[in-house]
C-alpha cells in the first residue's frame, strides 16, 4: 500500500523540464522515479548532490520554489507535497546543475579546510569587507531571495490544550490515544503530510494488519472524539517556559491569494508527550556524498511509500540489522543488491549478497554515482558497479526539542544515539525512540505509557490500552562512525564538513564540541546537525582521545527546522507591525482637508489645507493667525487621560504630583508635574478635580502605557492603604481645544449653555444636548478652552466647532500651528523635557513643593541635579533678519573652538513665528538663565548652518499672560 | 512563558508587564536612602522577587518568584494584598 495515487497525475517543473508525479508524491519522490538524481550542488565546494533522506532533516535537496515576488529558496524537495504547476528550481549552480563553474571550488578542497577562512584572508585587513567577502559570500551560499516584495500570506494561530503530543508515529499515536480515551484535550501534531511516522515507510504489521492500515484505523478512531485536534503537516519548532510551544504548518497546494502558505502556532500546554522518533545517519566514508548515495531507511521508505526504487544495482553498507530490511526489500522487489556489513557475524534476511566483514572505502560517478569500492576484512578491494548505494550508520534520536530549555540528552549504548532521562523536562514525557524505545513494539508501549503519564498528570484516570502486537526487533547494531582510507569523508552534508576538519579543528585545540563547531561549522546549518552531530561527537572524541559518553554535546536551539520570518511575524508586515490609533474626530478633520501625520501611536492633523495654499507652512501661519486673531479649533483627544477615583484620590495625587492637589476644589484644574523617581522630569500637564472623590489627570499624547505602570505601582504596590482606582480614559472622550480672542463667541453659539468660568477653572455643559466638561485653559496663550465629549460625539462635535470658528473668521488647526503657539509662549513638549532635564532646568522649579513628600522629592535634590552649570531652557532669536532655524543645532561662545567641551548646548524646537514676524526657537544652554541677552554661535552640522542668535527668555509673546487669563 | 494571575489564572506572558524587582516596594519614607533603593539592586543567578502589572488582564500589581535560570516561577500574588 503506498502513499501516491497513480490514478491522479500531477505535472510540474524542475529547472524547466516538465515532470510527472503523482497525487501524494514530494518533489524529492517524484524526481526519483523521473530518474533524476542530481538535485543540487553543495554549500560550500559546489559538489553535486542528490537526496538522502525523505524527511524535514534533507541536507542536499534544497530548491527553489516559484518565480519573481514568489520565489521561495532552500526548500527541502523531501518536504514540498506536489500540486499542478509548480515550478522547482536548483540552486546553488551556473550556469546549469549539471556544469556548474564554482564546481571548482572542489578541486581546491585541500586548501578550503577548517578555520580556511580566518587564514586566509589576513591582509590585507582593508580587502576583507570590500573584495574577500562579497566573494566568498556569492561562491558559499543556497537559494536567493528574488528582492522583491513578498505578496504572500501567512497566518498565525493561537491555542491550547491539556496535552500536546509531538510526532504521530506509533510512540505519539498511541499517547494521543490513550490521553484522548481518558478525557484530556489533545493536540497531535506531525510534520508529515500524513501521519504514521516509520510505519508509513515500513513493509511491517501491526495488531495483525499493514501498518498504514492500522495507522488509518487508530487516526479515524482520533478524528472522531471532540477532544483531539490533528495537525498534519505542522512540525513543533520550540519548546519555550511553562508548556509554550510554537509550531509551523505548512499548507499544501497552490499559493493562492486567499489562502495563508503558511500557519505559525502558538500553543500553550499542561503536558507535552515528545514521541519524535529517530533519523538516520550516515557513516563517514570517502565518497559518502555522491548524488545516489541515500540512508537506507530512506531508500526502503521511497520504496514503500511512494513505489519509488531509487536504484537497480544497490549497495547497501551498514552496520546493523534494521538497514538489511531495505536489502531484503529492495531485492524483493527486483534490484540486484549487495549488502556490506563491517560486521564479520552479520547475515543476510534474504535474497541478497552480503559481504560481511567488509567496508565501503571510495564511491566513483561525477554527478550519479556509478561504482562503489569495498574492502574485506583481509584487506582486498574490490570495485562494484552500482547505481545506488544505501548507508545506516545507526539512528540519531530526535531529542531536539526536550533540549531547548537547557536539558542534555544522555549516551546510551544499546541505541547507538544520544537519549532523554525520563524525568529531564518537568511535563514532558517522552516516548519511542527519543528514549530508547527504537522497536515498534517498543515505540507502542512507551506512547501508551507516556499517554497514561500525561493523563494521570492532569488528574485524569487512564485505562492504558495492551500494546497492539508488532515488530519487536530494533535492530542490533555495532557502532562504525567513520572507514579509514583516503579520501574525503563528509560528516555533515549541509555544510560540507569533512573528518579531515574535526580532526584538524582537534588539533589546532578546538576540539571541545562547541569550539569545534564555530571552527568547522559542523552543525550550524539550517538541519543544526540533526544528522552529523553525533558522527561529528565521535569524529571528536577520538581525535582527542575521550570517551563518546564524556564528550559532551553542543546546544540544540529553537526552531527545531526553519522557519520562515513571513510566518513568524504573519499580519505584521506593513500597517500590522503596530496598530494606528485614530480620534474620534478623524473622518471629520480629513473631510475639512487635514493633512496627517504620525504623532508616536496616532495619526493627527498636521494642518488643515485650504484651496490655492502652497503647502503646510502657509496653512500653519493662516492658522496660526486665526487664534492670535480671531479663534482656532482643533482636536486635542489624543492627550491622555487617568480617571482617578476614590476617597483616596486628592491624596494619591498630592504624592504623585509636585505640586499640591488636595487644596485643590471640585471644579478646578491645576498644571502639575510628575517626576520620575530619580528626580529628573517625567511629565507635566493639567490635574483636573470634577468631583471631590474624582480626577482627570492629562499627560502626554501616547504616554499611556509607561504612566499606567508608573499609577499603578504607586497606587497598588507603594500605598495600598489609599483608596484609590485608575481607569485609562483616553478612547473615552473627544476633546478639542478652542482658542483665540473669540473663543467665548464661539462657545456661546454651540452650547447649550455657556458657563461663567475662571481661567483654571472646569464645569459640566451640553453641546446639542450632548453632557461634557469644559476646562478653562490654554496651551496657545490665548483665552482658552478645551471642551470634552464623550467618544461618539467627537466627530459631530468637532464638525459644527469648525463651521462655527471659520463663521468667525477663524478655522481648524493642526499640529504645525499648535507647536508654533506654543514655541512663541515657551511652552513645553517632550523635546524639552528629554529625560535628562529637571523640573528646575525649564524653570518650573518652583512648583515643587518644599515639603516633599512627593514621587522623585528626595532625590530631585542630589547635587549634580542642583549644580551650577545645568542647561536650562531659554528662547533663541536669529540675529539676521530673514534667517531661519532649525531643531537639532548646538550652541557655542564665538570663536571657540567647535568641540564637546565647548558645547554649551542644543535647540530643542523651532519655528517660523507669524505673529513675532521671525523664527524663534527654545534651546537647553548651559547656565542659560545667566546668559539671557547674550549672543552666541548657533552651529548645524548636520544642515551645513552656522549662524548667530540672541539668547532670550523662553517666552516671547505675551510674556505677562494676559491673553489667556483675560 | 506563562504566568499563574491569582485573579485570573495561568495567562500568557504578553498580558504583563515587568515592573521591576519586588525591593521596589520598600520605597524609604521621605528623607531615607533612596539611592540604595533605586540604584543598587542585586541581580542574583536565581530565585528573585520581582514585580509583573496584568496589563491586559485585571490590571493587578502581581508579585512573583522567579528563578532567573530556570525561569521556574511559583504562582503569583497580589503585590498590595487582596483588593
Amino acid at each position: 500500500m503506498t502513499g501516491i495515487d497513480r490514478a491522479q497525475p500531477i505535472t510540474f517543473r524542475f529547472d524547466g523540464r516538465t515532470v510527472q508525479g503523482f497525487a501524494g508524491d514530494t518533489v524529492a519522490s517524484a524526481l526519483l522515479r523521473a530518474g533524476q538524481r542530481l538535485m543540487a550542488r553543495s554549500f560550500k565546494y559546489h559538489r553535486p548532490r542528490g537526496v538522502l533522506s525523505l524527511g524535514s532533516e534533507e541536507p542536499s535537496a534544497l530548491v527553489t520554489l516559484g518565480q519573481g515576488a514568489a520565489q521561495t529558496p532552500n526548500q527541502r524537495a523531501t518536504m514540498v507535497e506536489l500540486y499542478d504547476g509548480l515550478e522547482v528550481f536548483s540552486q546553488n549552480a551556473w550556469p546549469s546543475l549539471a556544469f556548474d563553474v564554482q564546481g571548482v571550488n572542489d578541486l581546491a578542497a585541500p586548501f578550503l579546510g577548517a578555520g580556511f577562512y580566518y587564514k586566509t584572508f589576513m591582509w590585507p585587513r582593508r580587502a576583507w569587507f570590500r573584495l574577500y567577502e562579497p566573494i566568498i559570500r556569492r561562491a558559499a551560499g543556497l537559494g536567493a531571495l528574488s528582492g522583491k516584495a513578498d505578496r504572500g500570506t501567512d497566518e498565525k494561530a493561537f491555542s491550547f490544550c491539556d496535552l500536546l503530543v509531538i510526532g504521530a508515529g506509533p510512540a505519539g499515536l498511541m499517547a494521543a490515544l490513550t490521553a484522548a480515551r481518558a478525557g484530556a484535550d489533545v493536540i497531535l501534531a506531525d510534520e508529515g503530510a500524513a501521519m504514521g511516522g516509520r510505519l508509513l515507510y515500513e513493509a511491517e504489521a501491526v495488531a495483525g494488519k499493514p501498518a498504514a492500515e492500522w495507522v488509518a484505523e487508530v487516526l479515524e478512531e482520533l478524528a472522531g472524539w471532540p477532544n483531539v485536534r490533528l495537525l498534519p503537516r505542522t512540525t513543533v519548532t520550540g519548546q519555550y517556559d511553562h508548556g509554550t510551544f510554537a509550531a509551523v504548518e505548512r499548507l499544501a497546494g497552490p499559493p493562492a491569494p486567499d489562502r495563508p502558505r503558511e500557519c505559525f502556532w502558538r500553543i500553550a500546554a499542561a503536558q507535552s508527550v515528545l514521541a519524535t522518533g529517530a533519523i538516520e545517519r550516515l557513516i563517514a566514508f570517502p565518497g559518502n556524498d555522491r548524488p545516489g548515495v541515500m540512508l537506507a531507511g530512506a531508500v526502503r521508505g521511497y520504496l514503500h511509500r511512494y513505489g519509488v526504487q531509487a536504484g537497480r544495482r544497490v549497495v547497501l553498507f551498514a552496520n546493523n540489522d534494521d538497514a538489511h530490511r531495505t536489502a531484503r526489500d529492495l531485492a524483493a522487489a527486483g534490484a540486484e543488491v549487495v549488502a556490506v556489513d563491517p560486521r564479520a557475524d552479520a547475515v543476510a534476511q534474504g535474497d541478497y549478497a552480503l559481504r560481511a566483514g567488509a567496508e565501503v572505502v571510495a564511491t566513483r560517478g561525477r554527478t550519479a554515482l556509478r561504482r562503489v569500492a569495498l574492502r574485506d576484512g583481509a584487506g582486498r578491494v574490490e570495485w562494484l558497479e552500482a547505481d545506488c548505494l544505501a548507508v545506516s550508520g545507526g539512528w540519531n534520536p530526535n531529542t531536539q526539542l526536550a533540549c531547548h530549555l537547557g536539558a542534555k540528552p544522555v549516551w546510551n549504548e544499546v541505541v547507538g544515539g544520544f537519549v532523554m532521562a525520563p524525568d529531564a523536562v518537568s511535563d514532558m514525557a517522552f516516548a519511542g525512540a527519543v528514549m530508547g524505545a527504537c522497536s515498534t513494539r517498543d515505540a507502542l508501549a512507551a506512547g501508551i505509557a507516556a499517554g497514561a503519564k500525561a493523563a494521570r498528570a492532569l488528574g485524569l484516570a487512564p485505562v492504558p490500552p495492551d500494546p497492539p502486537e508488532a515488530e519487536a526487533e530494533a535492530g542490533a547494531l555495532q557502532l562504525l562512525w567513520q572507514v579509514a582510507a583516503p579520501g574525503r569523508a563528509f560528516v555533515d552534508l549541509a555544510n560540507d564538513v569533512t573528518v579531515k576538519d574535526l580532526v584538524l579543528a582537534a588539533a589546532e585545540g578546538m576540539g571541545a564540541p562547541e569550539h569545534a563547531k564555530r571552527y568547522t561549522t559542523q552543525g550550524m546549518a539550517p538541519d543544526q546537525g540533526r544528522g552529523s552531530n553525533s558522527t561529528a561527537l565521535a569524529v571528536l572524541a577520538d581525535a582527542t582521545a575521550r570517551a563518546l559518553a564524556d564528550a559532551g554535546t553542543t546546544t540544540a536551539r529553537p526552531p527545531f527546522v526553519p522557519v520562515s520570518i513571513s510566518a513568524m511575524g504573519a499580519g505584521g508586515a506593513g500597517k500590522g507591525f503596530a496598530p494606528v490609533r485614530l480620534p474620534p474626530a478623524h473622518q471629520a478633520a480629513l473631510d475639512h482637508g487635514a493633512v496627517m501625520i504620525e504623532a508616536g501611536p496616532w495619526l493627527r492633523a498636521s494642518h488643515f489645507l485650504r484651496a490655492g495654499e502652497a503647502g503646510w507652512a502657509e496653512a500653519c501661519a493662516r492658522e496660526v493667525g486665526h487664534v492670535r486673531g480671531a479663534v482656532g479649533v482643533a482636536d486635542v483627544s489624543t492627550l491622555s487621560r487617568f480617571d482617578i477615583q476614590g476617597p483616596d484620590a486628592a491624596q494619591f495625587l498630592t504624592r504623585i504630583c509636585t505640586n499640591t492637589i488636595n487644596s485643590l476644589q471640585p471644579g478646578q484644574l491645576r498644571y502639575s508635574l510628575l517626576l520620575r523617581e530619580d528626580g529628573h522630569l517625567m511629565e507635566d500637564g493639567p490635574v483636573a478635580r470634577l468631583a471631590a472623590e474624582h480626577f482627570w489627570l492629562f499627560t502626554s499624547s501616547g504616554s499611556e502605557p509607561a504612566m499606567r505602570r508608573h499609577l499603578e505601582l504607586a497606587a497598588q504596590g507603594y500605598w495600598p492603604d489609599l483608596r484609590v482606582r485608575i481607569f485609562e480614559a483616553t478612547e473615552a472622550w473627544a476633546q478639542f481645544a478652542i482658542a483665540g480672542p473669540r473663543a467665548r463667541d464661539l462657545l456661546a453659539g454651540v452650547l447649550d449653555a455657556l458657563p461663567e468660568l475662571a481661567f483654571m477653572r472646569a464645569a459640566r455643559v451640553g453641546m446639542g444636548g450632548a453632557e461634557g466638561w469644559l476646562l478653562r485653559l490654554s496651551y496657545s496663550g490665548e483665552l482658552g478652552y478645551e471642551l470634552a465629549l464623550p467618544a461618539r460625539y467627537g466627530d459631530a462635535a468637532f464638525r459644527a466647532l469648525i463651521r462655527a470658528a471659520e463663521a468667525l473668521g477663524g478655522g481648524a488647526y493642526g499640529l504645525e500651528a499648535m507647536n508654533v503657539l506654543r514655541i512663541e509662549k515657551g511652552f513645553l513638549t517632550h523635546a524639552e523635557i528629554d529625560g535628562r532635564a529637571t523640573a528646575d532646568d525649564l524653570g518650573l522649579g518652583r512648583m515643587l513643593r518644599a515639603s516633599g513628600g512627593f514621587i522623585g522629592a528626595d532625590l530631585a535634590t542630589r547635587p549634580a541635579l542642583v549644580a551650577p552649570g545645568r542647561k536650562q531652557l531659554v528662547g533663541l532669536t536669529p540675529v539676521s533678519v530673514g534667517a531661519t532655524l532649525a531643531a537639532g543645532g548646538h550652541l557655542f561662545v564665538p570663536g571657540a573652538p567647535l568641540d564637546p567641551e565647548n558645547d554649551l548646548g542644543h535647540v530643542t524646537s523651532a519655528c517660523q513665528s507669524p505673529t513675532l514676524g521671525h523664527a524663534q526657537a527654545l534651546a537647553l544652554l548651559r547656565d542659560g538663565r545667566a546668559r539671557l541677552g547674550e549672543t552666541l554661535r548657533l552651529w548645524d552640522g548636520l544642515r551645513g548652518t552656522d549662524q548667530l542668535v540672541k539668547v532670550t527668555a523662553p517666552t516671547a509673546y505675551d510674556t505677562e499672560g494676559g491673553r489667556a487669563r483675560g | 512563558m506563562r504566568l499563574i494571575c491569582p485573579n485570573c489564572g495561568p495567562r500568557d506572558r504578553r498580558e504583563f508587564s515587568w515592573i521591576g524587582a519586588a525591593s521596589l516596594l520598600d520605597r524609604p519614607a521621605p528623607g531615607g536612602d533612596f539611592v540604595a533603593w533605586l540604584h543598587l539592586r542585586d541581580n542574583p543567578a536565581g530565585p528573585l522577587e520581582e514585580l509583573w502589572l496584568h496589563e491586559a488582564g485585571c490590571g493587578a500589581l502581581l508579585r512573583a518568584s522567579r528563578d532567573t535560570r530556570t525561569h521556574a516561577l511559583a504562582p503569583l500574588t497580589l503585590a498590595g494584598g487582596a483588593r
